[in-house]
């Protein structure tokens, strides 16, 4: 048995909405280079939904793969359903997660949340 | 499919094989039973005890057959410990990055009461026999120190720390599962009075070892039953995996010059290719490590999506980070030589060997600059970097 689901290996190797936006509305980072993983998510928002959504990530390959899987969830999403995106979800729409790497898909979550609350902020 | 990660593990060569075979065919008898059919098995294993007691210049009756690296430093340290804490010694002393068969053994001994002291291992991965010499106390009852880091393949001044321990009449146990078939073993230049190897890493099976214990170490069974190994290690010998050890070792060790100066060529180059790729560093010393490992730090990656897509590339290795580790921590060898965890996260160990090519060399530079810069340029740490809002910690 591989260690990753298709799905997780796919988003990996492919991932979706790689890079940055400039001029931004929400920017988030979460986590820290000691533990080995860091997400960051740009979002172009108008009107409260999100239109544009971009991500960079240092970290391991689930790490890499949630961002990309997280992004594709929230683009096109109004602010209120974003923030209703929970890790579980990611995991579940990735076809689940080893469970020493759940924390990779917590961080995607967390990292959409701070994009959203830093857009709040700067408004 | 390229393969990079003998140290991890190795393909069983054809001599190994082969006699494994012709083991499991026709020399399937239970050693221990008296009729002739059972008596042929006991000579496979005779014969092989003293082919590989001549590998290493040992005593056949000082080799014991176990079940691989793991076992046989359990043994070795817990028997050391038992003698010791009859006589009221308990100070262990050994380094902090040894194999975790020797430190977790050593931890459960700190619990019952044991005092191990782990010794520095410096930046470049290498021990000081001033360091043994200065930290032996009255109360030591055991130094146990790698022939060879399997991470960064650093090989330890063995023979000039057996010698003062000698001298100062403490038992010294080496772990020697990386060193033996790719570096001589002579247990008596080296003055080891107990040596542990692991047949899978030099083309033999896996789950056969050899504990080399001199007549003086005084061995306490972990394994209790019957009188196999004159009586310290119970159970039904697995004698092909032993028959196939000895032809493993002996194959070996003959071409270990041969095959040391192919291997040599082909690491020097790696390693020089990989050093062009800018923030990197070779983990260990560059003249005192085995010859076919090359381990390399890449600041702003993680390990493990490198080595995803190295194998991408079919190409297989391996790496210190957390997220191969299993645990939070990245490997605690890489710490013990002083790298910071986000450094040590993004750690490569190539270990290749005779059956590698140039050609090999060649694809495996190329796929992990490709690999590392791909990861960078999606890293915000990476990213920080560059732009100034975070510090570069290795060199340019
Ligand atoms: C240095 C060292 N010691 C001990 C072991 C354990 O050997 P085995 O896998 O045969 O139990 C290994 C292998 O991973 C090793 O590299």
């Amino acid at each position: 048995m591989a260690l990753y689901s298709e799905k997780v290996m796919d988003h990996f190797r492919h991932p979706r909405n790689v890079g940055s936006i400039e001029n931004a509305d929400g920017v988030g980072e979460v986590g820290n280079a000691k533990c080995g993983d860091i997400m960051k998510m740009y979002l172009k928002i108008d009107d409260d939904v999100v239109t544009d959504v971009k991500f960079e990530t240092f970290g391991c390959g689930s790490a890499i793969a949630s961002s990309s899987m997280a992004t594709e969830m929230i683009k096109g999403k109004p602010l209120n359903e974003v923030l209703q995106l929970t890790n579980k979800a990611v995991a579940e729409a990735l076809d689940g997660l080893p469970v020493h790497k759940l924390h990779c898909s917590v961080l995607a979550e967390e990292a959409i949340k701070a994009a959203v609350q830093d857009y709040y902020n700067k408004k | 499919m390229i393969y990079a990660d003998n140290a991890a593990t190795t393909k069983m060569s054809r001599v190994a094989i082969d006699a494994m075979v012709n083991c499991m065919e026709n020399i399937w008898g239970n050693p221990s039973s008296l009729y002739e059919f059972g008596q042929k098995a006991k000579e496979a294993i005779t014969s092989a005890r003293e082919k590989i007691a001549a590998c290493i210049n040992a005593e056949p009756n000082e080799i014991y057959f176990t079940s691989g690296g793991s076992e046989s430093d359990n043994q070795a340290i817990i028997s050391a410990a038992k003698v010791g804490a009859k006589k009221n010694k308990r100070h262990i002393i050994s380094t902090a990055f040894e194999h975790h068969a020797v430190l977790h053994t050593l931890k459960k001994l700190e619990a019952e009461g044991f005092e191990i002291e782990l010794l520095d291992v410096h930046e470049n991965g290498v021990i000081t026999p001033a360091q043994v010499e200065n930290a032996i106390r009255k109360d030591t009852c055991l130094v146990t120190i790698m022939f060879a880091n399997n991470e960064i393949g650093t090989i330890q001044p063995i023979a000039e720390i057996g010698a003062i321990c000698r001298a100062k009449k403490v038992p010294f146990h080496t772990d020697a599962v990386q060193a033996a078939g790719h570096i001589n073993i002579d247990v008596q230049k080296l003055n080891v009075d107990a040596l542990s190897i692991s047949a899978h890493k030099f083309h033999g099976a896996k789950g056969v070892g050899v504990l080399y214990a001199r007549k003086n170490f005084q061995l306490t069974n972990i394994i209790e039953g019957g009188a196999q190994e004159k009586g310290k290690r119970a159970g039904t010998e697995n004698v092909p995996a032993i028959v196939a050890m000895a032809a493993a070792l002996d194959d070996a060790c003959k071409n270990l010059d041969a095959n040391n100066k192919k291997v040599l060529a082909l690491r020097e180059k790696l390693i020089d290719g990989l050093n062009k790729i800018p923030y990197s560093i070779l983990n260990g010393d560059r003249k005192k490590r085995l010859p076919g490992n090359v381990n390399f730090c890449f600041e702003g990656i993680e390990g493990e999506s490198l080595l995803l897509l190295l194998d991408d590339k079919n190409i297989c290795a391996s790496s210190g980070s957390a997220c191969t580790s299993g645990s939070l921590d990245p490997s605690h060898v890489l710490l013990a030589i002083g790298r910071v965890h986000e450094v040590a996260h993004g750690s490569l160990r190539l270990s290749i060997d005779e059956n590698n090519t140039e050609d090999d060399v060649e694809k495996i530079i190329s796929a992990v600059a490709e690999v590392v810069e791909y990861l960078r340029n999606m890293s915000p740490l990476w990213k920080d970097k560059l732009n100034g809002k975070k510090n570069f910690i290795l060199e340019a």
